[in-house]
C-alpha cells in the first residue's frame, strides 16, 4: 500500500514536467485574425505536444480591456496568453509576467520603440506582435482630375481638400466631403490629435521622464486649423465618427481624403468596394518643419501572472511573435511585423503595396504616453480627447481648450498618478 | 380577543415565511455587492492592484488638497452627468407615460387584428438594447442614415443633421430612442390595468351619455392610477440608472453622459476602483433620493399601496 | 341610422385606423429597416435605402451557422428560469405584502424597491466576486442568480399592486373554510391575477433576454454566451468592421421568439379577463 502511494507521489511530482498543458490564448476575435492565430497556435501545439484553446473576447478594445481587468483583478487562470493593445502594458503591468529573460535572445529583432513601450518599471511585460500606424488615404482619380498633388503638409491638405470639394460639388457631386477622420471623443481622437500635435512640434503630451511636454502656441494653431475643418471640409457628423464610419464614407466615394489605420486598405480594394482601384495611400502630412508624425498602434502578446502553465504560455507567446511566424502572418494576412528587418524582405514587400509605405511611416511613428503614465493613461487620454473634441465642436476656442488640457494634466500629475512607479 | 391575536400573529408569521426566500436572494445578490462597493469607496483601491488598498475616508467623495478640491462631488463632469440624467428621466418618462396610456387606450378597443397589433407594439421592447442602439445609430447617421435622407427628401431640413454627434442634438436623440424602446413597457402594464377594470362603470357611463374625455379623466385614470404609478416608478428608476443606450449611441461623450456612464468610466476605463465605487455609491444615493421624492409626490406610501 | 351619423362613424373609424397605422409604423419601422438591411449585399450597405437594392441570404447563413445559434438556446433557458423563479417567489411575496398586515411591511416594501435603485455598475464588482466564489463563473447559473436583482423587486411590487385590487370577500370566505395562505394564493389569486401574471412574466422574460452587462462580465466561452453578448461580439473580418448585415440579421432572428411569445400570450390576457371576470 505504501509502495503504491510512493509511486503515485513520484508520478505526480514528475508529471508536471512531461504532462501536456493546455494553454488558453485570447488573440483576435474574428475573421482572418482569428484564423491566422489559430494556424500559428496549432503549429506550436504540434511542435511542443501541448494543446491550445482559443478564447474569444470582444472585438472592441475598451470592452476587451474591461474583460481582462475583470479577470486579472480576480486572479483568474482562464486566460494564459493575452493579446493586448499597444497602450495597455502600463495599465496591466502588475498582472503580467516579466518576459525579459525568456525573450532576451530575440529582443534585438523587434523595433526599439515597441520594446521600450512594453517595458514598464524595468520589466518587459509584453512582446511586440504586429504594428499599425496612421496613414493618409486619398482618391487618386479625384486628385488627377483636378491637377492636385498629394499634400505634404496639413495646410496643403486643407487647401487641396477644400478646392476639390468645391469643384466637385459645383459639378454635381453634392455630397462630397474633403477630409474624414476619427473625431469622436475616444482613444481614436487621441491618436488623430497626437499626430497633429507631434507633427507641429507641439509635443507628445507627456515625455518619457513623466514631464508635461505640451507646446501651447503650436498646439493652439494646429487645433484651430482642425476645428476649421468641421462643416467646411469635414461633415459635422465626424464629431461622432470612429474608424468604421470614416471608412464607410470614404468607401462609398464621398470623401477625398481619409485618415485611418492600414486595415482599411484591404476593404477598400475589395470587389464590392465602389472605390476599388482608385485609392492611394501615403504617410500623413507634416508640420511646418517637414516632419510627419503617425501614431503607433498594434498589438502585443503578454502572459498572465495567474496562469497555471506559465512556461508553456511563455513558449507560445514567443513562438507567435517570432520572426518566422510574423513573416507568415505578413504574407498571408497583411499583418505588419514588428521586426524592422522584415520590411526589407522581398517576399514580404511583394505581398502588399502597403508595406513600403509602412516601413517609411514607422520611422515617423510616435507612441502615446501610456507606459510612462501607467494606470493613469486612460485619464490622460480622456482629458486630451475631450479638450480637442470641445474645440472641434466649437464649444470652446482652441486657446482655452489647450489651457484646460494643461491644467488637467498638471492636476493628474500632481496627484502623483504616474510618478509612483509600481514595480 | 386572544383568538384574533393568535390568528394575526400566525398570519404575520406566514407573511414572513412567504417573504423569506425572496429577501434572502436579494440580500445575497444585491445587498452584499453593494456593501462591498460602499466599503471600496472609502479606500484608494485600483483595478491594477486590487489587494493593496488603504482606508482613506471620504477623500474620494470630497477633499481639499493644496487649495484645490478633489473628489467626485468636486468634479464638474459629475454634475454635468447629473443634469443630463435628470433631464433624460423627465423627458423620457414623461413622453413614455403619455404615449403609453394613449396607445393602451387605443388597444383596449376591440377591433379585428387586435392581437397582431398588440404583438407588434411589443417589438421595440423585445429587441435587445445593444442591438436597437446600434440600429438607431445606423439610422441616425448623418451621411447614410435613412432618417436624414427621408427628412431631406421631404424638405424638413436643408442639410443632414448629426443627431448623435452634435452635442446640442445628442440628448434629444437619446431620449427619442429611449421613448421608442420603452413605451411598450408602459403600454403593457396600462393595458393589463385597463382590462382589470370593472365593466359596469363604463356601461353606466355610456348609458348616461358621459363625454369620453371626461370619462377618462374622472373614471379611468383614477382607477388605473395605482398600476400606472408603479409603472412610472420603475421606469423612472430604470431611467435614472440608464447605461446601455447612452454608452452604445454616444460612448463617453460628456454632452450625454449619464451618472452610470460616468461611474463606469471612472471604475473601468480609469481603473480607479475607489473613486469609481464612490461614484457608484453616489449614483445609488441619487436614485434613492429621487425615489423618495417621487413616492412623496405620488402619495404612494409603501404601507398603503393605494 | 341617419346619413350624418353614419358619416361620423365612418370618420371616427378612419381616424382610428390612421392612429393604428401610426402606432404600427412607430413600433415596426426600425425592425422593417433591419430586415431590409439584413438582406442587402455587403457592397450596398452604406447606402440608405428603404427597399433592398439587392437580395442575399449570406448574412443569415453566417448568423445561423456560427456560435450564435447556441446563444439563442442559452438565452431562452436563462430567461425561462428567471421567469419561473421570479414569478414564483414574487407571487408569495406579493400576496404577503398586499394582504397581510404585519409590522415592518412598509420597511420591507421600501427595501425591495431600493434594490431597484442599485445601478448595475455599483454591484458589478461585488457580484463578480460572489459568482467566482460560488464557482458559477462562465455558467448560466451565474446569470440566473444575478438577474434576480433586476427582476424580483419589479415582479413583487407589480403583483402586490394587482393583488390589492382583488376583493377581500373571496379570500375571507376561503380563510373561513380553513384554507392556508398557500392554498388561497393557488386557488384564488392565481386565476384572478392571470393578466397581471402574464404581463409580469412577459416583461421579466424580455428583461432577462435583453440583459447585457452582467452577461458580458460573467460569461467567457461561446457555449455559455447569451444573445446580446453574441450580437455585440459579432464582427466583420477585421477588428474595426461593423458588420451591419450580420447584426441586423441577428436582430431579426432574435426578435422573432419574443414576438411569437407575445402573440401567444396576449390572447391569454384577454381570455383571463373573460374567464376570471371580477364580478362586483
Amino acid at each position: 500500500m505504501r509502495g503504491l502511494v510512493c509511486i503515485a507521489a513520484v508520478i505526480a511530482a514528475t508529471g508536471s514536467s512531461v504532462h501536456a498543458a493546455t494553454v488558453a490564448i485570447s488573440c483576435g476575435a474574428v475573421g482572418r485574425e482569428l484564423e491566422l492565430c489559430r494556424e500559428g497556435a496549432d503549429a506550436w501545439a504540434r511542435r511542443t505536444g501541448h494543446s491550445v484553446r482559443l478564447v474569444s473576447t470582444p472585438a472592441s478594445g475598451t470592452e476587451r480591456l474591461a474583460l481582462y481587468q475583470q479577470l486579472l483583478a480576480a486572479r483568474a487562470s482562464d486566460v494564459d496568453v493575452l493579446q493586448i493593445d499597444v497602450v495597455w502594458p502600463g495599465i496591466l503591468a502588475n498582472h503580467l509576467v516579466d518576459l525579459g529573460e525568456a525573450a532576451a535572445a530575440v529582443l534585438g529583432d523587434h523595433a526599439e520603440a515597441l520594446v521600450r513601450n512594453n517595458t514598464v518599471g524595468g520589466r518587459l511585460v509584453a512582446i511586440p506582435w504586429f504594428v499599425d500606424v496612421g496613414l493618409l488615404y486619398y482618391r487618386r482619380d479625384l486628385l488627377a482630375r483636378h491637377d492636385a498633388e498629394v499634400p505634404r503638409t496639413w495646410p496643403e491638405l486643407t487647401a487641396t481638400a477644400g478646392r476639390i470639394q468645391r469643384a466637385e460639388r459645383a459639378a454635381g457631386s453634392s455630397r462630397l466631403w474633403g477630409f474624414v477622420f476619427q473625431g469622436r471623443a475616444y482613444e481614436g481622437l487621441t491618436c488623430n490629435a497626437l499626430e497633429w500635435l507631434a507633427s507641429h512640434g507641439a509635443g507628445t503630451l507627456i515625455d518619457s521622464a513623466g514631464r508635461i511636454a505640451l507646446n501651447a502656441p503650436a498646439a493652439e494653431s494646429i487645433i484651430a486649423l482642425a476645428a476649421s475643418w468641421i462643416t467646411t471640409i469635414s461633415p459635422r457628423g465626424v464629431l461622432n465618427y470612429s474608424e468604421e464610419e470614416a471608412r464607410g464614407l470614404f468607401q462609398s466615394g464621398q470623401a477625398v481624403f481619409m485618415r485611418n489605420w492600414p486595415y482599411a486598405w484591404a476593404l477598400l480594394q475589395d470587389d464590392t468596394s465602389p472605390v476599388r482601384g482608385r485609392v492611394g495611400v501615403t504617410t500623413l502630412p507634416a508640420g511646418p518643419d517637414g516632419r510627419p508624425a503617425a501614431t503607433l498602434g498594434g498589438q502585443q502578446l503578454a502572459v498572465s501572472r495567474y496562469s497555471r502553465a506559465p512556461e508553456a504560455a511563455i513558449s507560445l507567446a514567443l513562438f507567435l511573435a517570432s520572426r518566422a511566424e510574423q513573416k507568415r502572418r505578413a504574407i498571408a494576412g497583411g499583418y505588419h511585423p514588428t521586426v524592422p528587418a522584415l520590411y526589407r524582405d522581398r517576399e514580404v514587400l511583394a505581398a502588399s503595396p502597403l508595406f513600403g509605405i509602412l516601413g517609411e511611416a514607422l520611422a515617423y511613428a510616435v507612441a502615446r504616453p501610456s507606459s510612462v503614465t501607467g494606470p493613469a493613461y486612460n485619464r490622460v487620454s480622456h482629458a486630451f480627447a475631450n479638450a480637442v473634441h470641445a474645440a472641434l465642436a466649437g464649444q470652446s476656442d482652441a486657446a482655452s481648450s489647450v489651457r484646460t488640457l494643461e491644467r488637467q494634466l498638471r492636476r493628474l500629475q500632481r496627484r502623483g498618478a504616474w510618478t509612483q512607479a509600481r514595480s | 380577543m386572544s383568538a384574533a391575536n393568535t390568528l394575526h400573529a400566525r398570519r404575520a408569521r406566514a407573511a414572513w415565511w412567504l417573504l423569506a426566500p425572496m429577501l434572502a436572494a436579494l440580500a445575497l445578490a444585491a445587498g452584499w455587492p453593494l456593501a462591498r462597493t460602499v466599503w471600496l469607496s472609502l479606500t484608494d483601491a485600483s483595478l491594477a492592484d486590487p489587494a493593496g488598498h488603504a482606508y482613506i475616508g471620504f477623500a474620494n467623495y470630497l477633499e481639499r488638497d493644496a487649495g484645490q478640491w478633489y473628489g467626485v462631488l468636486a468634479d464638474p463632469q459629475w454634475w454635468r452627468a447629473v443634469r443630463n440624467t435628470l433631464w433624460f428621466v423627465l423627458a423620457s418618462v414623461g413622453l413614455e407615460t403619455v404615449l403609453g396610456v394613449a396607445i393602451a387606450l387605443a388597444l383596449n378597443v376591440p377591433f379585428r387584428g387586435r392581437g397582431l397589433v398588440r404583438a407588434a407594439v411589443l417589438v421595440p421592447w423585445a429587441i435587445p438594447t445593444v442591438v436597437s442602439a446600434k440600429l438607431w445609430a445606423w439610422m441616425l447617421n448623418d451621411e447614410f442614415g435613412v432618417l436624414n435622407r427621408a427628412a431631406l427628401e421631404l424638405g424638413l431640413i436643408s442639410a443632414p443633421l448629426a443627431w448623435t454627434a452634435d452635442p446640442r442634438l445628442a440628448l434629444f436623440a437619446v431620449v427619442a430612442v429611449d421613448v421608442w424602446k420603452t413605451t411598450p413597457f408602459m403600454v403593457l402594464l396600462v393595458l393589463a390595468a385597463l382590462q382589470l377594470l370593472p365593466r359596469d362603470c363604463y356601461e353606466a357611463a355610456r348609458v348616461d351619455g358621459v363625454h369620453p374625455v371626461k370619462m377618462f379623466f374622472r373614471v379611468t385614470l383614477p382607477l388605473i392610477w395605482p398600476a400606472l404609478a408603479v409603472a412610472i416608478a420603475f421606469r423612472a428608476l430604470d431611467a435614472l440608472r440608464v447605461f446601455d443606450l447612452i454608452y452604445v449611441l454616444t460612448a463617453n461623450s460628456t454632452s450625454t453622459m449619464s451618472i452610470s456612464v460616468y461611474a463606469r468610466q471612472q471604475l473601468i476605463d480609469f481603473q480607479d476602483l475607489g473613486y469609481g465605487s464612490a461614484a457608484s455609491t453616489l449614483v445609488f444615493l441619487t436614485v434613492g433620493l429621487a425615489a423618495i421624492v417621487y413616492l412623496r409626490l405620488a402619495r404612494l406610501r409603501p404601507g398603503a399601496l393605494q | 341610422m341617419s346619413v350624418a351619423r353614419r358619416l361620423r362613424r365612418l370618420t371616427l373609424r378612419a381616424l382610428f385606423a390612421l392612429l393604428l397605422a401610426a402606432i404600427l409604423a412607430f413600433s415596426l419601422f426600425p425592425l422593417y429597416y433591419a430586415c431590409v438591411t439584413s438582406v442587402t449585399p455587403p457592397g450596398e450597405l452604406f447606402r440608405a435605402a428603404l427597399v433592398p437594392p439587392g437580395w442575399t441570404l449570406e448574412h443569415y447563413r453566417a448568423v445561423v451557422t456560427g456560435p450564435f445559434a447556441y446563444s439563442i438556446l442559452n438565452s431562452a433557458l436563462v430567461a425561462a428560469a428567471v421567469v419561473a423563479v421570479s414569478v414564483g417567489l414574487a407571487l408569495g411575496a406579493g400576496y404577503a405584502l398586499a394582504r397581510i398586515r404585519f409590522r415592518g411591511r412598509g420597511g420591507v416594501l421600501f427595501a425591495i424597491l431600493s434594490v431597484s435603485m442599485f445601478p448595475q455598475i455599483a454591484v458589478l464588482a461585488g457580484m463578480f466576486q460572489l459568482v467566482r466564489s460560488f464557482g458559477l463563473f462562465d455558467s448560466l447559473g451565474a446569470l440566473v442568480f444575478s438577474y434576480l436583482t433586476l427582476t424580483l423587486p419589479f415582479a413583487a411590487w407589480v403583483l402586490a399592486t394587482f393583488a390589492r385590487a382583488i376583493p377581500r370577500e373571496l379570500e375571507e370566505a376561503a380563510a373561513l373554510d380553513g384554507a392556508g395562505p398557500l392554498r388561497i394564493i393557488g386557488r384564488i389569486f392565481v386565476p384572478l391575477l392571470q393578466p397581471a401574471l402574464i404581463a409580469t412574466g412577459l416583461l421579466v422574460f424580455v428583461a432577462a433576454w435583453n440583459e447585457f452587462l452582467f452577461a458580458l462580465t460573467f460569461t467567457l466561452s461561446d457555449e455559455s454566451r447569451t444573445v446580446p453578448v453574441a450580437i455585440a461580439l459579432l464582427s466583420g473580418a477585421s477588428a474595426y468592421e461593423l458588420p451591419w448585415g450580420a447584426i441586423t440579421a441577428a436582430a431579426v432572428v432574435v426578435t422573432l421568439p419574443i414576438v411569437s411569445l407575445a402573440l401567444i400570450f396576449q390572447r391569454h390576457i384577454v381570455s383571463g379577463l373573460l374567464a376570471g371576470a371580477i364580478k362586483g
